[in-house]
Formats: C-alpha cells, structure tokens, sequence
C-alpha cells in the first residue's frame, strides 16, 4: 500500500472529477450496533477545492480504462492516457481509513466500462456489498449505474448505496448519438425508471414494515454537460423538468464542458469552460424546485436561452412587469417568491411577521431582503417610490447591471499616482 | 446603574433574570465574575445560583414559545460574546410579557438579534463536523483539536459519539482548554497536559502518531490535488468557504504550505 496506491489514486481520482455531483445529503442512515459511521441527512462538506466546489465524498473510478470512445470524455479509449484499476480492497481500505479521520462522509464509485456492463457493474457493488458487510459502515455509498447493466445488478446496488446516478450528459438524442455512439437514451432511461420503481416500492415496503432495507434512499441525481453542443438552455431545461417531475430524480448537475479531446471536430473550440452560462442553469434550476416557476416561465420558444448579464428571476420580471409592484403585507407566499431580491427565506419571514405587524423597508432590509432590487417591485407601507411600471424594464435593467459595475469599478486597483504637492 | 454579577452558567444567567423580572429592577448591565470590573457608581447585584427559580423560568420560557426556541436561547448563550447576557435577557422579557407567542415576529429587533446570533453559533458548530481532522496515535486513540470562535464542542459531541462508535477519539478544544475523549463505551469531559501535542499548530508529534496516519495524510493530499479543475480556478470562492483560520487543521492545506511531501508532484497555482 506505498507508492503503487499513491499513484493509482492520483489517476483514478484525477479520472473522475469531471463528474461534478458532490452532495452527501439525503439519507439519515443511523449507526447500529457500534459499526462505524453514520450517515448526516443533510450532508456536510469536509473541504474545497480552489475551484470552489466542496469535497465531500471519496470520488475514484474503479478503472479508467473503458470500452467506449465517447468525444467529451477524457478517458474515451482512443486517447493515449495512463490507465490503471483499483482492486476491490484498495478501494474499501481508503474509504474506510479517511472516514476514520473524518476527511470525508463516504464514497462516490464510477468506473470505466470494461469488458461489458455487467462485469463493470457486478465488481462496483461488490465494493459497496464489502463496506456495508464486512466492515460494517454506515457512512455515505454513491455509486454511478452503468447503462446496460441487468436489472438484478441494478437492484444489488441500490440495496447498499444511498444514491445511484446514470449521466445522460448530452441533452438531445441526435447530439448524443453524433459524440458517443455506443450510447443512446433508452440505455440510459432504462436503469433509471427501474430504480425510480424499486424506490417507489421500496417506500411502500418500509411504510408497512419499519425493517424492510432502505433501497437508495437519497434517490437518483443525473448531469448535463453544457456548451459541448448547439442544445439550447430551453431543451436542457425541458429536459431537466421531465427529469425532476417523471423519474422522480433529486438533483440534475450541469458542468461547464471543460475542453478535452481539442483534436476531436465533433466538439466546439471553446477558450474556457462557459461557466457564467453554468451558473444561470443553476439558478435556473433553483427557481423550478424551490420558487414554483415552470420552465415554461423561464424559457420558452421566445426566449429560448437564458440571460447571462441578468439571473433568470429578474430576466423573468423584466419580461413580465405588468405583475409588478405587489404588495408586500398583503401578496401570497407564492407571490413574493417572484420579486426580485427576496429569497426563499426572506419570503417565510415576511409571511410569518407580517401577523404580527405591518411591514416597513426598514423591517424587510433586516430581515435580508435585497432591497436594491426588490424596490422596483414592490410596494411597503409607505410613500410610493417609482416601481419597475413607472421607469421602463429597460431602465430597470440598466440601473441594476450599473450598479454591478460601479462595485467593480471601486474595487478595481488604482491606475493613476497621486500627485505630491511638494519636491 | 444597574449593575447583575453571576457565576457565568447558564443556570445563573436564568436566576438572574428570573431575579430581575420579579423585583421590577431593571439591569443595565449582566456581567459572569470573572468578567467582572469594579464600578463605584454601579448598584451591584450579586446573583446567587438557584436552580429551582432557573428550571421555573425556562418552562416558562418553554410554555410561552417552544422547546425550539430554547435550544435557540441556548446556543446564543454559548457564543460568549459580550453582552449576551443582556440581549438574552431583553428577549426572555419579551417572550413572557406578550401575551401571543412572538419568536416569529421578525419585525421586533431582539427577535432578529437572537436568530442572527443563533445562525453565527450554528455555523460555527457545523464547522466543527466539517473541519475536524483525526490522527491517529500509537494507542489507536484518534485525536484532533480545534479552537472555534464560539463554545459550541459540546454540541459537536453527540454527533462524533454516533458516528465514530468503534474508535477510541479525542477531540480538544485549544482555545478554552478542554476537550472530550471517547472510550468507547462514554464520553468524559478531559484536559490535555502532554507536551507532544501543539496547541498552536493542533498537530500532534511524530513520536506519537500511528505508523500509518503519515501514510494516509499523503494519500489524502494527493487525493485533494488531484481533484482539483485548474480550468476553473476560482480562489475567492475558494476563501469565502475555506477561510484561512481552518488551514492549520486541514494536512490538504499542508501541501501548498511545506511543498514537500514524499511520493507526490506538488503543482503550485
């Protein structure tokens, strides 16, 4: 476990960080009878990587070697990369030994798929079946599905993960088609609607018998990666809202299409990874699931690709000023969640106080809505201030987008010397 | 002015204000004896512990809001922040005194105080599940130290005892000098007098640790530097998550700070 080990984590982890769910919530599996671990139900971060993203799990890849030659893939088979596997215990002492030091609430395990889906897949849940037996661990398993394997092997996994993930990746059939050929959305749809039924099911089982196994009990989460095709925000999104109404799935992760593979003409020559335009999916993707938007509200065939100066919510009041000002002390929860400035929690709060008493722009700036957005759009118990319908939505924008460039601006380092008066 | 001496426990800050709301005297001023500067203008109050007025209090407390709102009241108090004791005060006498329950009345400032100290001491106390780092010595025992800027290890408490149900740990809280240690069957509240663990540093000697834990703490180095994007380097994120204070405690952190570490390609920026 020396020097071989060090080498063969920093490839097989270096393999999979492309993909980018992280999150170890979702499950509240306890501890018992004095094993090791728990699992938190709300998941905690143990460290961040100087990109920004959390590390929370062990993410590894059984193998990088892989059958499929997939164009977006950094491991695809046609490039000349160093490979090399994991052995089952390998992969079982590290998970174990950084949970011991609280480096980490589990472990996440992709693979390459070598010689067909089952034996990929049959080898994966043997890692988690060791774990969750032998060592008895209770701690975080995400383990990724791989596209083609039998059900049975899929049930087998779902019995001892928490979460189980199949990447669609490219977001309509025809694109995915032209990147990975080997690849289609029946393979991929498939395991995901007999796990999102064995889920089902299995909530059934447990509702009648307390003791009956959890089978994933935090569900199914998927990624997009975006920028690697034409596909518009709208057809991801579309795609994304199917995901989250009819698999049931908890999360959709969208990643920036890091440029790999540039020889590969298929792909698009982009200097950087489009992350502005990642981060308005993920807005986006916030306004569907907790603001009560449809994604017909935020893209639709006339506005098919979201704004990148503006976040989707004001993109969306811009678009719609005539249900703006609403009323602060008398508009509905649903309402409020539309204005500009005020959050989820900020909405609570202005729902709950407003029994108590009536309420001013001092109360709302103390309980953290931004007023220099909401302001446009709302109306207090005061004298009236111009509103987005009495200055145009044009204006609106402008004064907003300003605003973050006078913050620039200030902080920008100075150019100039100052002059002394004296020699 | 009204000037309110107690023994600093929580015990006696009830007693306190159990003290104040019954005679009508108003304090200006709560201060632990420790704390405690002379003042020849102040009328001094010297507070003796009652547990029996305290329990009283806080079912009051209970009964008028929730049990939700005492654990909030609680963790305020172990922020240790300067004149906790007299916000802490101003909103038990508002809870009481009203006749509806208001610890959703967001319009009133004590209740905004209480929440947004409640939040500071959580995230703090969440931190600790974050960013504790065990070692492991020569007797099995995992060790680690932190030093948080509010009291909150013993809320951390009951989460390592769940999780960590099959090692013996130690966890010390630098700042304060006490810590707990987990035997495995209970947890007992201890302090630390070996000098082969730094305070400063949180780290303990090589003399003491395990003949792996060096081995690990690589591995985990080259885990963290192998999973970083440099396409999406983003360092005041970064720090905004990460602040600089956690680094001693992070052996990732070490990586950027020695630049040496056996078995390992140190890629720096």
């Amino acid at each position: 476990m020396l020097t071989e080990t060090i080498n063969k984590l920093k490839i097989l982890a270096g393999a999979a960080k492309y993909d980018v769910s992280c999150a170890s919530s979702g499950s509240n599996r306890p501890n018992t009878g004095k094993g090791l671990g728990n699992a938190a139900p709300w998941g905690i971060c143990h460290s961040f990587t100087e990109d920004g993203r959390c590390v929370s799990l062990l993410k590894l890849m059984l193998t990088n070697y892989c059958i499929y030659d997939c164009a977006y893939c950094a491991n695809r088979k046609s490039n000349d990369i160093r490979r090399t596997t994991f052995t089952v215990s390998e992969v079982v002492e590290l998970t174990i030994e950084f949970y011991r030091r609280n480096y980490i609430e589990g472990l996440f395990l992709s693979s390459g798929v070598i010689v067909n889906p089952d034996y990929t897949m049959e080898r994966m849940v043997q890692v988690a079946k060791d774990l969750r037996i032998k060592h008895n661990y209770h701690g975080y398993i995400h383990l990724k599905s791989i596209p083609g394997a039998s059900d049975e092997l899929q049930q087998k996994a779902g019995l001892y993960a928490d979460r189980l993930s199949v990447n669609i990746e490219i977001a309509t059939e025809p694109n995915l088609k032209m990147l990975a050929p080997d690849k289609n959305f029946m393979s991929i749809m498939n395991p995901m609607t007999t796990i999102k039924n064995k889920i089902i099911e299995n909530k059934e089982d447990r509702r009648k018998f307390r003791s009956a196994p959890r089978f994933s009990p935090a569900g199914q989460s998927t990624q997009l990666i975006v920028g690697a095709t034409p596909d518009s925000d709208k057809q991801i999104l579309s795609l994304a809202g199917n995901l989250y109404t009819n698999q049931n799935l908890k999360r959709v992760y969208y990643s920036g299409f890091i440029p790999v593979n540039s020889y590969d003409k298929r792909l698009p020559a982009l200097a950087e990874p489009p992350l502005r335009r990642e981060n308005r999916l993920y807005q986006a993707d916030w306004l569907f699931r907790f603001y009560h938007f449809s994604i017909d509200e935020i893209v639709n065939d006339n506005h098919p690709d979201l704004d990148l100066e503006i976040d989707p919510k004001l993109s969306y009041a811009l678009r719609n000023p005539w249900l703006f000002p609403v009323d602060i002390n008398k508009a509905s929860y649903e309402t409020l969640l539309r204005v500009p400035g005020i959050g989820v929690k900020s909405a609570k709060l202005i729902v709950v106080s407003r029994q108590y008493n009536k309420l001013t722009t001092e109360n709302l700036k103390k309980i953290g809505v931004v007023l220099k957005r909401a302001k446009y759009f709302i109306t207090c118990n005061e004298l009236k201030m111009p509103t987005v319908n009495e200055i145009s939505p044009e204006y609106v924008r402008k004064a907003l987008l300003s605003d973050t460039v006078q913050v620039k601006k200030k902080n920008a380092p100075k150019l100039y010397k100052q002059l002394s008066l004296f020699p | 002015m009204n000037l309110f001496i107690y023994d600093q426990s929580f015990e006696g800050l009830l007693s306190s204000i159990h003290d104040a709301l019954e005679t009508g005297i108003v304090p200006d001023k709560i201060v632990s004896t420790r704390l405690y500067q002379d003042d020849l203008f102040a009328t001094k109050f010297d507070i003796a512990t009652d547990l029996e007025k305290s329990e009283k209090l806080w079912n009051m407390v209970r009964t008028k809001s929730s049990k939700q709102n005492c654990e909030r009241i609680y963790t305020a108090f172990l922020s240790e922040l300067p004149e906790i004791e007299l916000v802490i005060y101003n909103y038990i006498k508002l809870i009481i005194n009203m006749p509806y329950n208001t610890e959703a009345d967001f319009s009133n400032d004590y209740v905004i105080k209480i929440n947004a100290i409640y939040r500071k001491v959580s995230r703090e106390a969440q931190r600790i599940l974050m960013f504790v780092r065990f070692q492991k010595t020569v007797d099995d025992i995992f060790y680690a130290s932190h030093d948080p800027q509010y009291n909150v290890l013993p809320l951390a408490v009951k989460h390592f005892k769940n999780r960590f149900a099959d090692q013996k740990w130690v966890i010390f809280d630098t700042r304060r000098r006490f810590g707990y240690y987990y035997d495995l069957n209970d947890v007992r509240e201890i302090t630390i007098s070996n000098k082969k663990i730094s305070f400063e540093t949180g780290k303990i000697d090589k003399e003491i640790m395990h003949v792996s834990e060096k081995l690990f703490q690589n591995l985990w180095q080259n885990y963290y530097n192998a999973i970083n994007i440099k396409e999406r380097k983003n360092l005041k994120v970064h720090m905004q998550f990460l602040p600089k204070r956690f680094w001693k405690y992070l052996p990732e952190k070490d990586l950027i700070k020695n630049g040496q570490i056996e078995n390992s390609i140190v890629t720096v920026g």
